[in-house]
């Protein structure tokens, strides 16, 4: 078993890091080029969904980023001490968004949950939220 | 971003990885060249282009609604297999043609 831990400021130039070290530390499991671009994408999701949603851009507060690699199996943990989501089951929906006046395609957790072989959601008003995304490297679909 | 126009399509080509981060730029160049130009088919080459999340797909609905009130169509090109992914599973195929 591997793991890492880091926090880093929400600021959206950290997207493609969070993607870029996520890619990084999969690689020992010897994922398929399509697997890892599966894990790049959904981290971009969630890693974005903090730098949007959890804190006011004028306070970026923090990601939480942990991933835990298990034999073939990934758990990636993303977590916020922001806002917190009002209704998870209706952030789930495809094309939800609270931002739609940004043009936001309200995709996100979707995205997640096609890339990804399990994804789960905690949440609570004015706490913050966690994200675990886990996938099986080598399962045939 | 570059482009050029080839008869009555305008070719936008982009480059890099397509996130959140670089949105608010990428919407605001294509809404410049598409107020500046006279076109019926814009077409956006993504042979530069090596990841995509949904925050494209963003994107890229918001320009073709635009497109869509000027009576102009939409099309991509050149996507990679993770691109392309991601086109798929949000079903922006069914209005916006893959060229």
């Amino acid at each position: 078993m591997n793991y890492f831990k880091m926090q880093l400021p929400a600021l959206d130039c950290n997207e493609k890091f969070a993607r870029s070290a996520l890619a990084a530390f999969c690689v020992e499991a010897a994922p398929t080029l399509e697997e890892i671009g599966d894990v790049k994408t959904a981290v971009s999701e969630a890693v974005t969904n903090v730098v949007v949603h959890a804190y006011d851009k004028e306070n970026p507060g923090e990601i939480f980023l942990e991933a835990y690699l298990d034999a073939n199996e990934i758990k990636i943990v993303i977590k916020d001490n922001g806002v917190g989501i009002a209704d998870v089951e209706k952030a789930l929906e495809p094309f939800y968004s609270t931002k739609s006046d940004d043009e936001r395609s309200g995709m996100g957790f979707t995205v997640m949950q096609t890339f990804m072989d399990k994804v789960s959601v905690v949440s609570k008003e004015g706490e913050g939220t966690t994200v675990e995304l886990v996938k099986r490297f080598g399962d045939k679909q | 971003m570059t482009y050029k126009m080839s008869g009555d399509d305008l070719y936008v080509y982009l480059y890099g990885e397509f996130d959140d981060s670089v949105a608010k730029t990428i919407r605001e160049n294509i809404d410049m060249l598409i107020d500046s130009f006279v076109f019926s088919r814009l077409v956006i080459d993504m042979r530069e282009v090596s990841f995509m999340d949904s925050t494209g797909i963003g994107v890229l609905l918001g320009r073709y609604k635009k497109l869509r009130s000027l009576g102009r169509k939409l099309s991509v090109k050149n996507v990679n297999f993770q691109v392309d992914k991601v086109f798929s599973m949000c079903g922006i195929y069914d209005i916006v043609s893959k060229l």
